[in-house]
């Protein structure tokens, strides 16, 4: 197939480790050491994430607390990725690198989909994943929940930062997954259908919010089924709402200005003769 | 061993047993360093038990462990009891280095002795047994002190039973760590039990459970241990502490359940790890 041997975006990098970055982070690290500054933590998503499988395909689900050290960064974050529209990939590590992680391998499928005009399979995002996850040995902080439909199937995947995986019918990751699997472990059956299946990650999510500090704010859900239709739902629990916290300060009334407060004198309105742009179209020579 | 053996036979058997033992001492850390003035401390537990739960319920307090004491990663003592009664209306559950429990429970014992050997009347309405909560209190303070001289007891304790305020007896259940954090709730649990059963405890719990359901949500709880934790087994005990005094069960095993046919065979027929 011709195609591919242009196609370099499948093989993105060049073979062996690169750890061009090391060098730089471990000169940072030395000079943060003598000013005695402190180095800013990267943003993890502490997390919970879940993945299982019921009769009629997957459901995935995710907290959306980001933590950088002991401070939210981010209480609504989106940690359920599209990779493609019928596979969905929840992450737990490091926030940068579980974004870029998944977006670079949707891009990858989307290409291979356009080369072999076929949808894209749960174990090929899966494969593309483990390989580069593999090549940076770890570094890249991405633990990873990869669920959805395909022809063989609905499968779930478990993805390890350093390259590992595991098909399950069931799994959960991040410093939450105890308290989630313990969910699971009590209540999972085989062919559970949609809406207990539901039911039970929300319920796995809910532990992790409430049992673990890295976890926290709402639950995002994903139900991916067989027949080819998706569901994402941001904000499928919310039990922590900051609307009645933000409601109960009692603010100046100075601070609430109505419509029409100010009095309008006069108006006048100028349209603009801007030329935007100067087209002219030539004809292509055959 | 009643053979007759000479005093030199004796020593030769002695001395190889030393050998034997120090050479099979584990590994990485040296475990035994010997400080100055001959002394030494604990650094690391060597034969471990893992969690213990508590909860309270509508007739007492309730506790549950399995019978497994680890040698590091071998499941060594398949029958180490971690549930003790400690006095007539106390009991004790540990976690941790079964050694350091032992002592532990030694020592009540001798306090609960001591206490009914020097009480003012042969009858029990004299209030001369310590109620869980002294005992509580008690295991603070010396866990505390062991810990300040950095030679602690490596356990984690469970300390249910009831807790006479007035003329009332309330039911009491409390938790002391190796550096000497006490706190009391109405579900505990140690070691893993902290991350695999605590969640599912505090969502189950309701004041008025009855033994039956309590027993069942415990045995849940151990199940869920036994499925991912590596250092649990399935045969448990359970104890519970109500106003007519204190019972530990016989270990019994629970069952497992490993036939859902989604492991047997995963839907999708793709099997091993995935991808390649």
């Amino acid at each position: 197939m011709s195609e591919f041997h242009g196609n370099s975006s499948l093989d993105e990098a060049p073979p062996g480790f690169s750890f061009d970055n090391c060098h730089r982070n471990a000169m940072i690290e030395q000079v943060a050491a003598k000013s005695n500054s402190v180095l800013p933590t990267a943003t993890k998503t502490g997390t919970t994430i879940v993945g299982m499988v019921y009769k009629d395909g997957v459901v995935l689900g995710a907290d959306t607390r980001a933590t950088g050290g002991t401070e939210v960064c981010d209480k609504n974050c989106e940690k359920i990725h599209y990779m493609a529209d019928n596979i969905y990939c929840c992450g737990a590590g490091t926030a940068a690198d579980t974004e870029k992680t998944t977006e670079m391998i949707s891009s990858q499928l989307e290409l291979l989909r356009m080369n072999t005009k076929s949808p894209s399979r749960v174990v090929t995002a899966c494969t593309l994943l483990k390989r580069m996850l593999f090549r940076y040995q770890g570094h890249i902080s991405a633990a990873l929940v990869l669920g959805g439909c395909d022809v063989s199937g609905p499968h779930v995947y478990q993805i390890y930062p350093h390259g590992s995986t595991g098909k399950l019918p069931y799994t959960t990751m991040g410093s939450g997954s105890l308290a989630a699997m313990s969910v699971f472990e009590t209540e999972w059956r085989d062919d559970m259908s949609e809406s207990e299946a539901v039911e039970l990650v929300k319920k796995s999510i809910l532990a992790g919010i409430f049992n673990d500090l890295g976890s926290g704010s709402s639950c995002d859900t994903c139900v991916i089924r067989m027949d080819g239709t998706t569901e994402v739902t941001r904000g499928a629990v919310a039990p922590n709402p900051v609307a009645p916290l933000r409601a109960a300060i009692n603010r100046s009334s100075k601070l609430n200005i109505g419509k029409g407060t100010t009095p309008v004198l006069s108006t006048t309105f100028t349209p603009a003769r801007v030329t935007l742009a100067d087209v002219t179209v030539t004809e292509m020579e055959q | 061993m009643h053979t007759s053996l000479t005093a030199t036979a004796r020593l030769i058997l002695f001395s190889l047993y030393v050998i034997s033992m120090l050479s099979t001492t584990a590994t990485a850390e040296s475990s035994s360093i010997v400080e100055a003035g001959g002394t030494q401390r604990t650094r690391r537990p060597i034969v471990t038990g893992t969690s213990v739960l508590g909860i309270k319920y509508r007739d007492g307090v309730m506790l549950a462990s399995d019978t497994l004491c680890s040698y590091g990663t071998m499941a060594k003592y398949k029958d180490a009891r971690r549930l003790v009664p400690v006095n007539p209306v106390t009991l004790v559950g540990g976690g941790g280095e079964y050694s350091d429990f032992q002592e532990v429970t030694a020592l009540l014992k001798r306090n609960a002795l001591e206490d009914k050997c020097t009480a003012d009347s042969l009858y029990e309405e004299d209030n001369s047994v310590e109620c869980a909560k002294e005992v509580w209190n008690y295991l603070r303070a010396v866990m505390y002190n062991r810990r300040n001289k950095m030679n602690p007891l490596w356990n984690d304790l469970v300390v249910a039973g009831f807790h006479i305020e007035g003329a009332t007896k309330v039911p009491f259940l409390g938790l002391v760590d190796k550096i000497g954090t006490s706190y009391e709730d109405n579900v505990v649990a140690t070691g893993f039990g902290s991350y695999l059963a605590l969640p599912i405890l505090r969502e189950k719990w309701r004041p008025d459970l009855e033994e039956g359901e309590a027993r069942a949500l415990m045995e849940d709880c151990l199940r869920v241990l036994f499925y991912r934790d590596c250092r649990a087994l399935n045969r448990i005990q359970i104890a519970k502490a109500t106003s007519d005094g204190v019972l530990v069960s016989e270990p019994y095993e629970i069952d497992t359940s490993w036939d859902a046919a989604s492991f047997v065979s995963p839907k999708g027929g793709l099997e091993g790890d995935g991808g390649w």
